[in-house]
């Protein structure tokens, strides 16, 4: 294992890359297994722009691997030819935790459904975050557990009617994108299934973070919660929805009239108003680097399940150290100071400690 | 040196007792390595409160330390002790009942004040009012006598006071005839940065000694002759430690690096602790979110080649259960440690049990077997470390250690090993297609076997040409490809147990110098050192009894049926409900007796040589 003290930049960085006169195309990615998901499943979409991002991204196949945990998008590394790991439920972060922290040279994925992340995988997503490992994880969001047939999940809807709700869900759902900003997430994104150049650039801008990335991915369950993010697909609905984030330019959806954007209220806290009556000093620019997070939580709370207004796209992307690099550079450290790897020498010195006697007849 | 007679004994057993702040542990420790110095066989026993600092000078906060050294092998801690030091009246009342009339007792008078005597139900104070007649007792007024000795030094009375455990260690230390300069320079390694604390300890310890030296309550001074030892380098090892060398050796002859993934429990958070400071070999140490994350973050390493070890008790390995099972299912090398403690639920976390065996065994869904180890002696958890390394990486299956709370604190000389002579745990990486696909191409079959261990290849990511997919759901054998088939599934429930039954184990051995002796008396783990103690004992007495202890669990020793078949009576000591002789029962059919305790405490010898007294009696 080679380790690089400079602390390397780059999400991809100490990764094996392609050599120049070789190429990847989608082909190699594609393993040899009949995909399953139900038909018109939002899941084939993602991977279908997986397996078309992934050549381009121009790393050793071999150095690429998908963890996932238990669910329907959990099945995802079975489709890609890659190494690949289909976990326990919720479990996928921290597995990934122990193989990106003891290989520098992989580039590791995780992919989890909205169960498996937010309910009992919820310890494992917070602390991966925090601790910002260089694991990418996409958060399969349909709003429902689609592989146990359809009961209401964490990010279900205050009144959804489900499986197990039939009169409707009490529970109050949680919103990816707070959550992860919550948990100290260096790289918080939304994107959707359907949109295919905006999920791939949301996947390249992932891979070229170094630490956790979050990816929250709207994800459509046809069986079990058909239409749930209808609104923000159907394209005059969600020019008149979508706030795309760009960095450094104000945060506004719909044309003409109709157009509005986000300012900061008397109060400070975010508000969406009509663009064209907007006093200019109070429209917020989005600032996709600040190290305070607090705008990019507020921006996180504009939504709601009426998708009123639906930010969309890179929320926060900061530089931090991350754990892995962290943990290596102390393990190099150590065995640079001590002159070199441990010897049969070294390691008998240790096993000696300070009290010893000797028995010579 | 003194004008004071010598007496020369064979062994003794010394317990120290004192409140949880009063520093037992270390006075304990110190004697000990100043003991092993002089060559004494020997063996310790901590016992201490799970709370941090129980209300001061009360029964629960009550910790000790006992040592048992000998001029001969010794097997365990000791049953009784010889000598009791108490540093307040708790630790008399705690520790008075285990001390056979006409033992010594040596205790700090200053601290048997009214309000101390109140706190434990003394009426009267004990070391004045005849009741301790039957014991040698010593009341010397420790504490301001170490005040006095440092009345020189700028320290506050406080800090005075806290030197007493180092007169006491002094006092004993002439008592015995343990050299102090180990303690001296432990000392200076412990308080380098603070010098006066450092003069007053050393003066401290120097008083303990030359007290005993002068003062006329204390006429004999002993001493315990060297214990025959083979030839070679010695140092006092605990189990917890011998543990985590062990892995550390381990990972260095496997030449792969050692990830450790683990959340703090006691009586496990030793390894933890000196694990995390070993990164000068390549120690990976990451401490989790919990022993669900630790036991993942372990297997996620050993998907990428590493050794993948999580360390943990009971508690813990409940936590752990399901991804131990996806373990078992990917068929990957992982080691997972359990310092067995006192349950169940929270149970007597310092306190030591063997209930976790059937957990070990079979607490999983599904038939999800797993290699299980016990180490018989804290030296014995070095190798055991080793072995569980080897089984793992050679059969890529989880390995469960079964240690437990007595052998994790315990301690006994070592005779270092040669890092050479330790087992070659060198295991080949695939790097090439194993198989050919249906056109002829060359592809990799996973879940490939190797016809002798049924292992199948550890082809880990960054090896061009072996990517391939691993999950929970159930393989096709060979491919790899998730199956459903139910003649597949019934292949591979049947593979992977065949698989840990083949794992190539030791047979057991008997222990039986009469060589006709119709009693076996069998035992596991911790338990070694009192069963052997007690065998030894009837022998002494003329009896006829065979010994054989089990450090393979699962898979047992092919011998073993044939072992127990052949003898009219197996006796089976456990410090649980009898799970190991449910176990033989069910699978050699054989009328194992137990005979179990569980409070939380190891068996003492004269328990077990009553035991089997009964048995050859009612044969
Ligand atoms: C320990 C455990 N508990 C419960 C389950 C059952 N289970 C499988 S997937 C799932 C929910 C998956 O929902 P989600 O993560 O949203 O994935 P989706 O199927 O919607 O893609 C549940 C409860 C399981 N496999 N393991
Ligand atoms: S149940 Fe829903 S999420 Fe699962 S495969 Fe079918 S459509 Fe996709
Ligand atoms: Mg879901």
């Amino acid at each position: 294992m080679s380790i690089d003290l400079g602390m390397p930049t780059l999400g991809t960085s100490g990764v094996p890359r392609l050599g120049e006169d070789e190429s990847q195309t989608k082909k190699d990615f594609t393993s040899d297994q009949e995909v399953r998901w139900c038909p018109g499943c939002g899941d084939y979409a993602i991977l279908a722009a997986m397996q078309g991002f992934l050549p381009d991204l121009g790393l050793r196949r071999e150095n690429i691997v998908f963890i996932s945990g238990i669910g329907c998008a959990a099945r995802f590394p079975y489709y890609l030819d890659t190494f690949g790991m289909h976990s326990i439920h919720g479990r996928a972060p921290a597995i990934a935790t122990g193989l990106a922290t003891s290989r520098e040279d992989l580039s590791v994925w995780v992919v989890t459904g909205d169960g498996d992340a937010l309910s009992i995988g919820g310890n494992h997503l917070i602390h991966a975050l925090r601790r910002n490992v260089n694991i990418k994880i996409l958060l399969f969001n349909n709003k429902i557990y689609g592989l146990t047939k359809g009961q209401y999940s964490p990010t279900s809807d205050v009144g959804a009617v489900t499986k197990s709700s039939p009169l409707g869900s009490v529970d109050q759902p949680f919103d990816p994108v707070s959550l992860a900003l919550g948990a100290e997430a260096s790289f918080v994104a939304r994107t959707m299934d359907s949109d295919r150049k905006h999920l791939t650039a949301t996947l390249r801008a992932a891979a070229e973070h170094r630490g956790s990335a979050l990816v929250e991915i709207y994800q459509n369950c046809p069986i079990f919660n058909d239409g749930a993010f209808q609104l923000v697909k159907d394209r005059d609905e969600a020019s008149a929805r979508i706030m795309q984030l760009v960095d450094g330019e104000p945060i506004r959806a719909g044309e003409g009239d109709a157009a509005r954007v986000v300012v900061r209220g008397p109060e400070g806290h975010l508000a969406v108003e009509p663009e064209a009556t907007a006093d200019p000093a109070r429209v917020v620019r989005h600032r996709v680097n600040d190290t305070d997070p607090s705008q990019a939580f507020a921006l996180s709370r504009l939504d709601d399940p009426s998708f009123a207004q639906l930010p969309m796209g890179v929320f926060r992307s900061v530089s931090r150290p991350t754990y892995d690099d962290g943990v290596r550079s102390q393990v190099a450290a150590a065995i640079d100071t001590a002159g070199g790897p441990a010897d049969d020498r070294a390691l008998e010195q240790l096993l000696h400690g300070h009290d010893t006697w000797t028995v010579s007849d | 040196m003194s004008s004071k007679t010598q007496q020369i004994l064979d062994r003794v057993v010394i317990r120290f007792a004192g409140d949880s702040g009063d520093g037992m542990q270390l006075t304990g420790d110190r004697f000990t390595a100043e003991t092993a110095s002089l060559g004494n066989d020997l063996s310790t026993l901590p016992n201490f409160p799970a709370e941090i600092r129980a209300p001061q000078g009360t029964l629960p906060g009550v910790s000790s330390f006992q040592l048992h050294f000998a001029d001969h092998e010794v097997l365990t801690p000791g049953d009784a002790p010889d000598v009791l030091v108490a540093m307040n009246p708790a630790a008399l009342r705690a520790n008075l009942g285990d001390l056979p009339r006409g033992g010594v007792i040596i205790a700090d008078a200053d601290e048997f004040t009214k309000r101390n005597l109140a706190k434990v139900g003394y009426p009267t104070n004990p070391l004045e009012d005849e009741s301790l007649e039957s014991w040698a007792l010593h009341a010397v007024p420790l504490t301001s006598i170490t005040v006095a000795a440092l009345a020189e030094f700028d320290l506050t009375r406080k800090e005075k006071e806290r030197a007493k455990n180092m007169f006491a260690l002094g006092l004993l230390s002439w008592m015995y005839s343990r050299p102090t300069v180990g303690t001296e320079s432990f000392l200076k390694r412990k308080f380098a940065g603070k010098p006066a604390i450092l003069a007053a300890n050393l003066a401290a310890l120097h008083a303990g000694h030359a007290y005993g030296e002068t003062t006329e309550s204390f006429a004999v001074s002993y001493t315990v002759q060297r214990a025959p030892k083979a030839i070679g380098t010695y140092r006092n090892i605990t189990g917890n430690l011998a543990i985590a060398y062990g892995f550390v050796a381990a990972a260095h002859r496997a030449g792969r690096p050692l990830v450790l993934g683990s959340y703090p429990i006691t009586p496990a958070s030793d390894i933890l602790h000196t694990l995390s400071g070993l990164k000068r070999f390549g120690v990976t140490t990451i401490q989790a979110e919990d022993e669900i994350a630790g036991v993942g973050a372990a297997l996620g390493a050993a998907f990428g080649g590493a050794i993948g070890l999580t360390t943990t008790s009971g508690p813990g390995l409940a936590l752990k259960a399901e991804t131990i099972g996806l373990a078992v299912s990917l068929e990957l090398p992982l080691v997972i440690v359990d310092v067995q403690r006192g349950g169940p639920s929270t149970g007597l976390p310092t306190k030591t049990e063997q209930s976790d065996l059937l957990q070990a065994m079979y607490g999983r869904n599904g038939e999800s077997p797993v290699a299980v180890i016990a180490p018989a002696t804290p030296v014995d958890c070095f190798d055991a470390a080793l072995e569980a390394v080897r089984i793992a990486t050679t059969y890529r299956t989880p390995v469960i250690l079964l240690s437990d709370g007595s052998l994790a604190n315990g301690s006994e000389p070592w005779r270092l090993p040669q890092v050479g002579d330790l087992p070659n745990l060198h295991v080949e990486a695939p790097t090439e297609p194993n198989s050919v696909d249906d056109k002829g191409n060359p592809t990799f079959a996973p879940y490939l076997r190797d016809p002798n261990t049924l292992a199948r290849p550890w082809a880990v990511p960054g090896t061009p040409g072996l990517e391939h997919r691993v999950g929970g759901i159930e393989k096709a054998d060979v491919t790899g490809n998730i199956s459903y088939d139910p003649d597949n599934h019934d292949h591979m429930v049947r593979t992977r147990q065949a698989k840990i039954d083949g794992i190539d184990v030791p047979d057991i051995v008997v222990d039986d110098p009469s060589g006709d002796a119709r009693v076996l008396i069998l035992g596991w783990g911790s338990t070694y050192g009192p069963i052997a103690e007690a065998a030894r004992l009837c022998r002494a007495a003329g009896a006829k009894v065979a010994r054989a202890h089990l450090r393979h669990l699962a898979p047992f020793p092919g011998n073993l049926g044939d072992v127990l078949r052949a003898y009219d009576r197996v006796v089976l000591p456990e410090m649980n409900l009898g799970q190991l002789a449910l176990l033989l029962r069910g699978k050699y059919l054989v009328d194992v007796r137990s005979h179990t305790a569980v409070r939380g405490l190891p068996f003492t010898s004269t328990e077990i040589a009553t035991v089997i007294h009964e048995h050859l009696e009612a044969l």
